[in-house]
């Protein structure tokens, strides 16, 4: 069961506030100190990533973030609802803010969107060791884990 | 916290540099503030930059992304981009994305004006 789960409208300016909740909900699970500033970038990074994702394709539902404490790590889960690629939801999301009348053909996405969106995975993947990125016909996710105090003593 | 910008002209012994003193965050909300901070300053004539990012206390790839814009714009005109950064959270991110390697990072302010190669 989640501990905290957060749902935010598409907009950049809520992306602070979801960094501010992880980081004190982390900390509260007994993630390290140390470990915090990941935290805190990686939940940016993936919310940043989403919120774009949603405003790309015109879509209105909120970004999600569930946090979650368990046994011995703390988890986080940030999911978008923009459906993944070859997917039929995917080219009909992409095709309603396409140009009408304009000509059919493979869907294409805004190279500086595409490019920030490969850095911010980019930083993610640099910066915690376990992450999970899964893209179905309901959107995508990115579950991220860090290790607890408690996990660290045990081990 | 808000994104903060202060501009300053200094001389230095390659020429006139702009150091840009940048406070606050730099996230997805604040990147496009520096952005158009950087283009203004290009697009009307500041070529050689030193951005101070010691005020900076939250950088994400959106940041990320701006900086290499600005690389980008004062190349265009044979221009340079320098960073005055010593906080490790901060320069970690420049190390994972491997943009040590592109951007000049200095200690202080003064060697980065300094600097002239």
């Amino acid at each position: 069961m989640a501990t905290v789960e957060l749902r935010f409208s598409a907009q950049p300016e809520h992306v602070r506030t979801a960094r501010l909740v992880a980081a004190a909900v982390a900390r509260r699970a007994g993630v390290g100190e140390a470990l915090l500033d990941e935290v805190r970038l990686a939940v940016g990074e993936a919310c940043s990533r989403a919120v774009g994702l949603h405003r790309s394709h015109g879509i209105t539902a909120p970004v999600t973030v569930v946090l979650t404490e368990e046994e011995k790590a703390f988890s986080i889960e940030v999911g978008d609802e923009v459906p993944g690629p070859g997917s039929e939801a995917r080219a009909a999301a992409a095709s309603s803010d396409a140009t009408p009348g304009g000509p059919a053909g493979p869907i294409t996405f805004d190279s500086d969107a595409d490019a920030e969106d490969e850095m911010g995975l980019a930083v993610i993947s640099g910066l915690v060791d376990d992450v999970e990125v899964r893209s179905g016909v309901d959107g995508g996710v990115i579950r991220m884990s860090w290790p607890t105090k408690s996990a660290a003593a045990v081990s | 916290m808000d994104l903060s910008l202060s501009t300053r002209n200094v001389s230095g012994p390659g020429g006139d540099r702009t150091v840009v003193e940048v406070g606050g965050e730099i996230d997805v909300y604040t990147a496009p503030k520096l952005r158009e901070q950087l283009v203004e300053l290009v697009n009307d004539g500041s070529y050689h930059l030193v951005v101070d990012m010691e005020g900076v206390d939250f950088l994400d790839s959106t940041g990320l992304g701006v900086l290499v814009g600005g690389l980008k714009r004062v190349r265009a005109h044979e221009g340079s981009l320098r960073l005055v950064c010593n906080q490790e959270r901060i320069l970690k991110i420049f190390r994972i994305t491997g943009l040590t390697k592109v951007f000049p990072i200095h200690t202080t302010v003064d060697e980065a004006v300094a600097a002239t190669d």
